[in-house]
């Protein structure tokens, strides 16, 4: 029998697997960063199956909103045409065909092997705030500090690069 | 009930999409999609094994990935305006005065 948890999480893998394979098809960018925004919904909703609503909720917030809206903003502002057609090296084609088939190969292996896994419940492990708060600022207070620092320099580095370049002459004025 | 496996099956399938992405693709922003791509598989099989494991710790290590994932984004973004402002392209099969 086929409950409905199966039913949901194929839903939603469907979903992610087509974005994904659509962002690689798609010539554009912008078509590209809108199926980007269909897999991470698709990734929310897994994450809701697997009990992690904090986990989903800042994954629509974060990822879906605040990072793809950067990356669509910047396609607008450098007004990012058709992707050019180039010839492909030899050497991905000679590595990646077979790399691809080893890939595949190891997959259904592991799907025929290890197919009798347990399975994960539904909301088997509660991820609300009131649970991921406590273990984030007591057990994960360093690496959560560091991170802090590391988003400072990111900010910083991100402002300095951005800026125009200070070296620039002035243009002479018409009347001198 | 859905088993362990099926989870880390759709975690490596979409990043096997990124790599390819990250492979086949000559536009920069396209490229970057790809490692984003890559940063939610791995997203994806952090959360099926907290959940398997019923350790919480395997959530809170999404938070610091995506942390990472939004300077990294900042960064690269950043980096690409200032190639692109010099170069006035984005194609890196044009941007190769490090090539031999």
């Amino acid at each position: 029998m086929i409950s409905v948890h199966l039913i949901l999480f194929l839903a939603f893998a469907a979903v992610a697997v087509a974005g994904a394979i659509n962002l690689l098809a798609q010539t554009h960018p912008i078509n590209s960063a809108l199926s980007l925004i269909a897999v991470m919904a698709a990734l929310a909703g897994e994450y809701l199956l697997l009990g992690a609503e904090f986990v989903a909720a800042v994954q629509v917030i974060v990822y879906a909103g605040a990072i793809m809206v950067l990356f669509v903003f910047v396609i607008m502002l450098l007004n990012a045409g058709v992707e050019e057609h180039t010839q492909g090296s030899r050497v991905a084609v000679l590595f990646g065909i077979p790399g691809m088939l080893l890939g595949s190969l190891l997959v259904a292996w592991v799907l025929l092997r290890h197919s009798g896994t347990e399975a994960v419940a539904a909301g088997a492990l509660p991820g609300s705030p009131t649970t991921i708060g406590p273990l984030l600022f007591h057990e994960f207070l360093l690496p959560f500090e560091i991170t802090s620092i590391l988003i400072l320099i990111a900010i910083m580095g991100a402002v300095v690069l951005a800026s125009k370049p200070p070296s620039s002459p002035v243009p002479p004025r018409k009347g001198d | 009930m859905v088993p362990l496996s099926y989870y880390l099956v759709l975690s490596g399938i979409l990043f096997a999409c990124g790599v390819t992405g990250f492979l086949i693709k000559r536009n920069i922003i396209t490229i970057f999609m790809s490692i984003e791509l890559m940063l939610n598989g791995v997203n994806l099989s952090f959360v099926a094994f907290a959940a398997h494991w019923h350790a919480l710790a395997g959530q809170v290590f999404v938070f610091f990935v995506m942390v990472v994932a939004a300077a990294e984004a900042a960064v690269g973004l950043a980096i690409i305006i200032a190639v692109y402002r010099t170069r006035e392209t984005l194609n890196v099969d044009q941007v190769n005065l490090l090539k031999l």
